[in-house]
């Protein structure tokens, strides 16, 4: 049967299961929302902008591990997409996005809504087509959904010329294809591996490194189990918080610049460094002089680029997490490290992980804990800077892919279209995005589509009226120099508001007062306005009744303003360029 | 060290500004990329001369062979192997010089393809290095232009280049 290409995109839609798209309508995919609008079975979430329709749809695929899929239109509904894809790219997250393109005979002659997107998109992707022949088009579909999902996931972008959505053409969606450039290494290399439980067996001061692989693969479980076994402590990347439970006495938390004290000590020490799934990425490393010094370095990734690349490693394996673990398990026996352990404790009563002070104000660190009270099973979502530290430090984490946040590209504005995705592909789920007052303004608009779909996502904003994270850096490392960082600056502001007094470089001395806005914008108003619930929370006792009242919230997301102490840092930090146990501490916190 | 690497890739539009690409986007080195059809109208064979350290060339490698659209990566780096490249030199040359130039190409096994009033253009085919000799021997003479095709390389005795094993034991 002759059908449309919008109808076999259709089509194949069905057949890979896609019950959600995300995304916006424009000139030229006017032929596919047709089809839509007779499919009841496929759901679009109409975002407000593309940017955060494929945020949506990776935080659909990251809190189930689903292929998540937009459709957007041509020329700058494509370049909208560009910094989701990026983000979606540098965390393996599984995404297929159609976008639209001008007509075959009319690319490449500055068309209306034209842009060269593969082009584009090709450093931002695991791989874009531009479909060319009707004929391909569903070779192309299945080749992008299978690209997307298998090996290490990634983002697939498909463009579609408009003259290709309308003609009439086979109607034939391969089951399976494969492709002949593309052969994922899954199981590990069999001498490897009986190695690489060899000397975990063997070794003194053993340390597992958890990275997000282990979520992507689904190797949790096993994880878990290979830890309980052999006894080993653990600490984790950014993407690979909830690997184990916050609260595993094995867990010793996230390492790297804001990482724990027993974490990076634990690292900078051990004379094993079993890392899964993860890139040595530089925020986790630090100084790559000073990383893991006495370690033997065995490293198990699905992506043989990713291996050896920033660090040297003993025993490289190529290989799905899981399948690999699964391999390792029954071949290690549980090493004798009690001195180890003994040694982790002393770290941990040296610098205990501790919230920042109770008063004055209202402490990020303990919001969050609060927020791990009321909601202990939440999937939380974060945008990019204090608040994404703080939750990964403080937020009592449980579950695998329950923590979405951009790691690798530090997306701002990624956190709250993330949530509305992760809400779609999970209903029941209390699903919160932990914001600043900075990050949420990058993607607020998607109140609007969060209201439309009555998605109960929480947003609660964390607002120190800064750019807290860069200022965090200009107090420690410019001289409170507080460069474009207030968000509550005024056209008459005196030049060196908050810099201490006697700066040479400013009149100095002064610091925001009374006649400062309290906030900008009125988040409580504007949640309303887009028919959100608001609520304001300025002291300790209302942050439980507020987030319980916003628990009881189903229907509607509830966006909670929490007026937090306006310099609160995220302690410990390692300085950019130091090694990971060159830490500073808050001042005054314990010695 | 300078690598010559062999890849076969899908014969599809874009391939070469993806692998452009990767080289300009991670920053390492490209001294020239050449592509042509191979007997499988479906597979082209593009030869590329990169240079870097050893864990550098190592990261390019696995980096070409995560690209969808590469088939196969091949290190000809010291194996034994053909390199050739095709050099085009225009030379001035009066009726009294062309007798010396000609001896010149003779030597260099290199070909005239063109004589006209005052110019001459030799063509030869030749290793990188034999090239660079022929055209300083030219120098004199005025060279107003030349093209060269970048290297294109194959390995001796095999039928066809073997993807690398990336995981070693």
């Amino acid at each position: 049967m002759k059908i449309s290409g919008s109808e076999l995109l259709i089509k194949a839609l069905k057949a890979e299961k896609v019950s959600h798209l995300f995304g916006y309508p424009g000139g030229v995919v006017i032929p596919v929302f047709d089809v839509l609008y007779s499919t009841p079975e496929i759901h679009l979430v109409l975002t407000r902008h593309e940017q955060a329709a494929v945020h949506a749809a990776d935080g659909y695929a990251r809190s189930t591990g689903k292929t998540g899929v937009c459709l957007v239109t041509s020329g700058p509904g494509a370049t909208n997409t560009v910094t989701g894809l990026a983000t979606a790219n540098f965390d393996s997250v599984p995404l297929v996005c159609f976008t639209g393109q001008v007509p075959r005979n009319m690319i490449g002659n500055d068309a209306f809504q034209e842009a060269d997107t593969v082009g584009i998109t090709r450093p931002v992707t695991k791989h874009n087509y531009l479909v060319q022949d009707r004929s391909k088009l569903g070779r192309i579909i299945k080749e992008a959904f299978t690209l997307a999902s298998s090996g290490r996931p990634g983002p697939v972008v498909v463009d579609l010329p408009k003259d290709v959505l309308l003609e009439k053409g086979d109607d034939v969606y391969p089951s399976s294809v494969t492709i002949r450039g593309y052969n994922p290494v899954t199981r590990g290399h069999n001498g490897q591996i009986h190695r690489a439980a060899e000397i975990l067996s063997r070794a003194q001061r053993p340390l597992f490194y958890a990275g997000g692989g282990i979520h992507i693969a689904g190797a949790a479980e096993i994880f878990r189990q290979l830890v309980a076994r052999t006894g080993v402590p653990s600490v984790c990347s950014l993407m690979g918080v909830g690997a184990l439970p916050s609260r595993n006495p094995l867990n010793l938390g996230m390492l790297g610049m804001h990482g724990t004290y027993p974490a990076n000590m634990a690292v900078t020490h051990c004379d094993l460094l079993f890392a899964v799934g993860t890139r040595f990425d530089d925020r986790a490393t630090g100084d790559l002089a000073k990383f893991a010094p006495e370690a033997r370095i065995v490293h198990i990734d699905i992506d043989p680029a990713a291996i050896a690349r920033n660090v040297a490693v003993e025993i490289p394996i190529v290989g799905d997490a899981r399948l690999v673990l699964e391999q390792v398990f029954p071949l290690v026996q549980p090493p004798s490290i009690l001195p180890w352990l003994e040694r982790i404790e002393g770290w941990r009563r040296e610098h205990p992980l501790e919230p920042g002070a109770a008063s004055p104000g209202l402490a990020p660190e303990r919001i969050i804990q609060v927020i791990g009270e009321v909601f202990p099973e939440a999937i939380i979502s974060t945008e990019v800077g204090q608040n994404q530290m703080w939750t990964a430090l403080f937020y009592n984490f449980q579950r695998t892919r329950t923590l979405l946040t951009s790691g690798g590209l530090g997306t701002m504005g990624y956190g709250f279209p993330a949530a509305i995705g992760a809400q779609v592909a999970n209903p029941r789920a209390t699903v919160i995005d932990i914001a600043g007052d900075g990050s949420i303004q990058m993607n607020i608009q998607e109140l609007a589509t969060a209201v439309q779909e009555r998605l109960p996502v929480i947003v609660a904003i964390l607002n120190n009226g800064y750019l807290g994270m860069v200022r965090q850096w200009q107090e420690l490392f410019f001289h409170r120099h507080y460069s474009s960082t207030c968000l509550r600056r005024q056209a008459g502001c005196p030049p060196g508001c908050s810099s201490p007094p006697g700066d040479s470089s400013s009149p100095g001395g002064t610091v925001p007062g009374a006649t400062c806005p309290i906030y900008i914008p009125d988040f409580v108003k504007l949640a309303e306005a887009y028919g959100a619930v608001g609520l304001r929370v300025s002291r300790m006792e209302e942050v439980k009744p507020a987030l319980l009242e916003a628990g009881k919230t189903r229907d509607r997301p509830v966006l909670i303003d929490f007026l937090i102490q306006r310099e609160a840092n995220v302690w410990p930090i390692v300085p950019s360029g130091a090694g990971l146990s060159e830490m500073m501490f808050a001042p005054g916190g314990s010695p | 060290m300078t690598h010559v690497i062999s890849l076969l890739v899908e014969n599809h539009q874009g391939v070469l500004s993806r692998i452009a690409g990767l080289f300009s986007g991670r920053g390492y080195n490209l001294e020239s990329i050449t592509a042509g059809v191979t007997l499988d109208p479906t597979v082209t064979r593009i030869t590329l001369v990169c240079t870097g350290e050893d864990n550098v060339i190592a990261q390019i490698k696995k980096q070409l062979n995560k690209l969808i659209d590469v088939i196969k990566v091949a290190d000809l780096t010291g194996l034994p192997s053909i390199h050739r490249e095709l050099a085009l030199i225009k030379v001035r040359a009066k009726a009294n010089q062309r007798g010396e130039i000609f001896q010149v190409a003779d030597v260099f096994r290199a070909k005239v393809m063109d004589i006209g009033q005052n110019c001459m253009i030799l063509e030869l085919s030749a290793g990188p290095e034999k090239i660079d000799d022929f055209i300083a021997l030219l120098q004199p003479y005025s060279i107003e232009e030349i093209a060269r095709s970048g290297l294109i390389s194959l390995e001796r005795s095999k039928k066809q280049i073997k993807k690398e094993v990336i995981q070693d034991e």
